[in-house]
């Protein structure tokens, strides 16, 4: 984890201090709303249906123990008593009042944490892959970038007010759990030829309602150079980004109307009058921030004979989807789903949140991550100790074999909380769920990944669920369009849409329909979505047409 | 509305021309780029101190040929949330080494009065005198700094790995 320097500290209490008074600004009418909803906004502050909204960072999905516990007490002290994860790796509470904001912010900076930028037109929560320094196949660790990344964005004076928000992720390098193709910045960890560190960077990747995929810009980028690269790509979009239209705004839009080429010659002729200024990283800098992560001191595991282990199905099911493989041997990673049976998808109870905390402290060197898949990952359990924090998790409703699965589903919090939204998104998850909940039924269909957003700004991530669900509203009346085939790995897609839409109340059907075409021609091994590259999309459309009364 | 300079309330000899008030005979005056590009002649000519005003649309690297001629460039912000304007104040201080008068325009409060200095901005115009007589107390509120500014070469995590 990284460890707050004393600049660090002073920062985020001087952030909090800062807010205080803009509040009380406000309250006195010396700030007019306009004046301050970029201000509130750059502390995470949203002003929701029924009351404010505050959206936490927590960088690159990294938790420690005392902070989640502290998360636990804002949201018993100033909310009611649970929190939502969200697919950016935050956390968002949702009942909140603006005079206890600062106040929030305050006890947030005492955990070393914050909320700065995680709305408003910059540079917003940097993201990374939850597996992050226990993966097999990372190339690097992405946090330690991730966190340089995090301190140069954090108040850049320059890139606050851009014509819209920019989100950056960095995925290890390995297969991409990060979903990078749809960031405004992508950045894979890559080696060159002589085994140096470096990024593929792609740019111009966003979901909402002009899906598209990054385009790669620079094949490798020595890591030294990192700053000095984004600084020149945010330069560029400051200037030349679309302000006249807010829907065309992201640099998705610039990228696509300049052309990628383009917008790649314009970065790099930027690049070259800065790549040797203050920001190159010195090396006993990047070496700092490496440090704070070391990985844990491992033990010498013995791996349990499986025929010797807990032979209870409910475990073994468990094993088999929420539990991955770790490069320390003995040592696994394990996804705690917040996807219970009649759970809204990345919710958490501040008693399930202490519960996490004491678990990740007996088991998991104290650390937690959040996934963007609104999961929490406990990265470094010992293989003999699966069985021991299996049962602990059942207890408080955390044990839910589903990592991966049809109900482990990615949902929005829709027209239940959000002004943007045009439709519900949690109660159809809710429907779903209950639809499919038979454990050895989902097991059976095996990875497929739904997501539903109940707008077109895609908070869900819709257009690369395996199947994706998009909440819309006409005359009043809520339905929803279907996707297929749309997926955030190495071969990233933006799903297809199947046809007209469909009432909220058919789309368990629609779910079921589609699933049952794919049990019928799938090849053996073969899962839900390489069904689809293998087939496209006919298959799934002619059934869900036939048999299901269209709208 | 009220101009800091340097973080004090100064009295303002800037006259802001439009762009067909007539060209009085001497003084300081701020022309519109415009107009600086219909009568740089005359204007070249005469005993003017002179300035210019851009808006966000402006490439910079247009007039780095023209900055010998101005003493001062005023970069217009027509709202707090339209953000070009500290890039071209970057520019033109950092890039194009402009000396003068770097003055930001607009109706400006004093919560993104940091941000307009570290980028290159030596003059600011306030909201009111509210904001103006803020300065002090709002430049202190936050002091941190994680990147470079326009200058200085001072990063505060940078330095304390040198430490």
């Amino acid at each position: 984890m990284y460890a707050y320097e004393p600049h660090d500290q002073l920062l985020v209490d001087q952030r909090a201090a800062q807010f205080e008074e803009q509040v009380e600004r406000r309250f006195e009418g010396a700030l007019n709303e306009d004046e301050f909803r970029p201000l509130r906004l750059q502390n995470g502050l949203y002003q929701e249906l029924h009351a404010y909204m505050l959206r936490i960072n927590i960088p690159y999905g990294t938790l420690s123990s005392r902070q989640l516990r502290k998360l636990a007490d804002i949201s018993r002290t100033y909310d009611k008593g649970y929190g939502h994860f969200t697919t950016r790796q935050n956390l968002q509470l949702n009942w909140l009042s603006l005079k206890d904001a600062p106040a929030i912010l305050a006890e947030l900076a005492s955990v070393e944490m914050h909320a700065i930028q995680s709305s408003g037109s910059c540079i917003r929560n940097v993201t990374a892959d939850h597996y992050a320094g226990a993966a097999p196949d990372e190339i690097d660790d992405p946090r330690i970038w991730a966190e340089i990344v995090r301190q140069w964005s954090t108040l850049h004076p320059e890139f606050a007010f851009l014509p819209r928000k920019f989100k950056i992720a960095v995925s290890g390098g390995g297969n991409d759990r990060a979903a990078i193709a749809v960031h405004d910045i992508g950045l894979k960890l890559v080696h060159d030829d002589e085994k140096q560190i470096g990024f593929e960077v792609q740019v111009g990747g966003g979901l909402g309602r002009t899906p598209m995929l990054g385009k790669v810009i620079r094949e490798f980028l020595p890591a030294e150079d990192l700053l000095s690269y984004l600084e020149a790509i945010l330069r560029v979009y400051n200037q030349l980004g679309r302000r006249d239209n807010k829907y065309k705004a992201r640099i998705k839009i610039m990228v696509h109307e300049l052309g990628a080429e383009v917008v790649r010659d314009l970065v790099e002729d930027e690049w070259l009058a800065t790549r040797d200024s203050a920001l190159k990283l010195p090396q006993d800098e990047i070496t700092r921030i490496r440090n704070n992560f070391l990985p844990p001191v491992f033990e010498d595991v013995v791996i349990p004979d499986p025929d010797h282990q807990v032979q209870e199905p409910g475990f073994i099911a468990w094993q088999h989807t929420n539990v991955h493989a770790h490069k320390q041997p003995g040592y696994n990673i394990v996804t705690v789903s917040l996807k219970a049976f009649g759970i809204a998808p990345g919710d958490a109870s501040a008693e399930q949140m202490y519960v996490l905390a004491n678990l990740a402290d007996a088991y998991s060197f104290g650390e937690i991550r959040v996934s963007h898949e609104q999961n929490l990952i406990l990265p470094h359990v010992r293989a003999d100790q699966l069985p021991a924090l299996w049962q602990s998790l059942q207890r408080v409703g955390l044990g839910t074999a589903n990592a991966g699965l049809a109900t482990d589903i990615i949902s929005c919090p829709g027209m239940d909380f959000c002004t943007l939204a045009s439709a519900r998104s949690i109660p159809v998850a809710l429907a779903i769920t209950e639809r499919l909940d038979d454990l050895e039924r989902l097991h059976n269909i095996g990875e497929l990944k739904i997501k539903i957003s109940g707008c077109v700004n895609a908070c869900a991530h819709h257009h690369i669920g395996h199947i994706g669900i998009l909440g819309l509203e006409k005359k009043g009346e809520e339905f929803y369009q279907v996707t297929v085939g749309g997926r955030a790995d190495d071969d990233a897609a933006i799903g297809e849409i199947v046809g007209p839409g469909f009432a909220g109340h058919q789309i368990p059907d629609v779910i079921e329909n589609l699933i049952a075409v794919y049990l019928d021609i799938r090849e053996a091994g073969e899962r839900f979505v390489d069904t689809v590259k293998r087939l496209g999309t006919t298959p799934f459309k002619e059934s869900l047409y036939a048999h299901s009364q269209t709208r | 509305m009220p101009i800091l300079k340097h973080g004090k309330i100064i009295d303002d000899n800037w006259q802001n021309l439009a762009d067909d008030d007539v060209l009085p005979e001497t003084g300081q005056v701020i022309v519109s780029l415009t107009r600086w590009l219909a009568d740089q002649t005359e204007l070249v000519d005469s005993q003017l101190s002179l300035g210019v005003r851009i808006t966000g649309d402006v490439d910079v690297s247009t007039i780095v040929s023209d900055l010998n001629y101005f003493d001062l460039v005023a970069v217009n912000f027509p709202g707090i949330a339209d953000g070009r304007g500290y890039s071209q104040a970057r520019l033109l201080r950092h890039r194009y080494g402009f000396l003068g008068e770097l003055r930001a325009t607009g109706p400006l409060v004093r919560d993104v009065f940091v941000a307009l200095e570290r980028v290159g901005f030596d003059a600011i115009e306030a909201r009111d005198n509210a904001e103006a007589e803020a300065w002090s107390e709002a430049v202190a509120r936050i002091t941190v700094r994680l990147q470079p500014d326009a200058n200085s070469a001072l990063i505060a995590s940078f330095q304390s790995a040198a430490e």
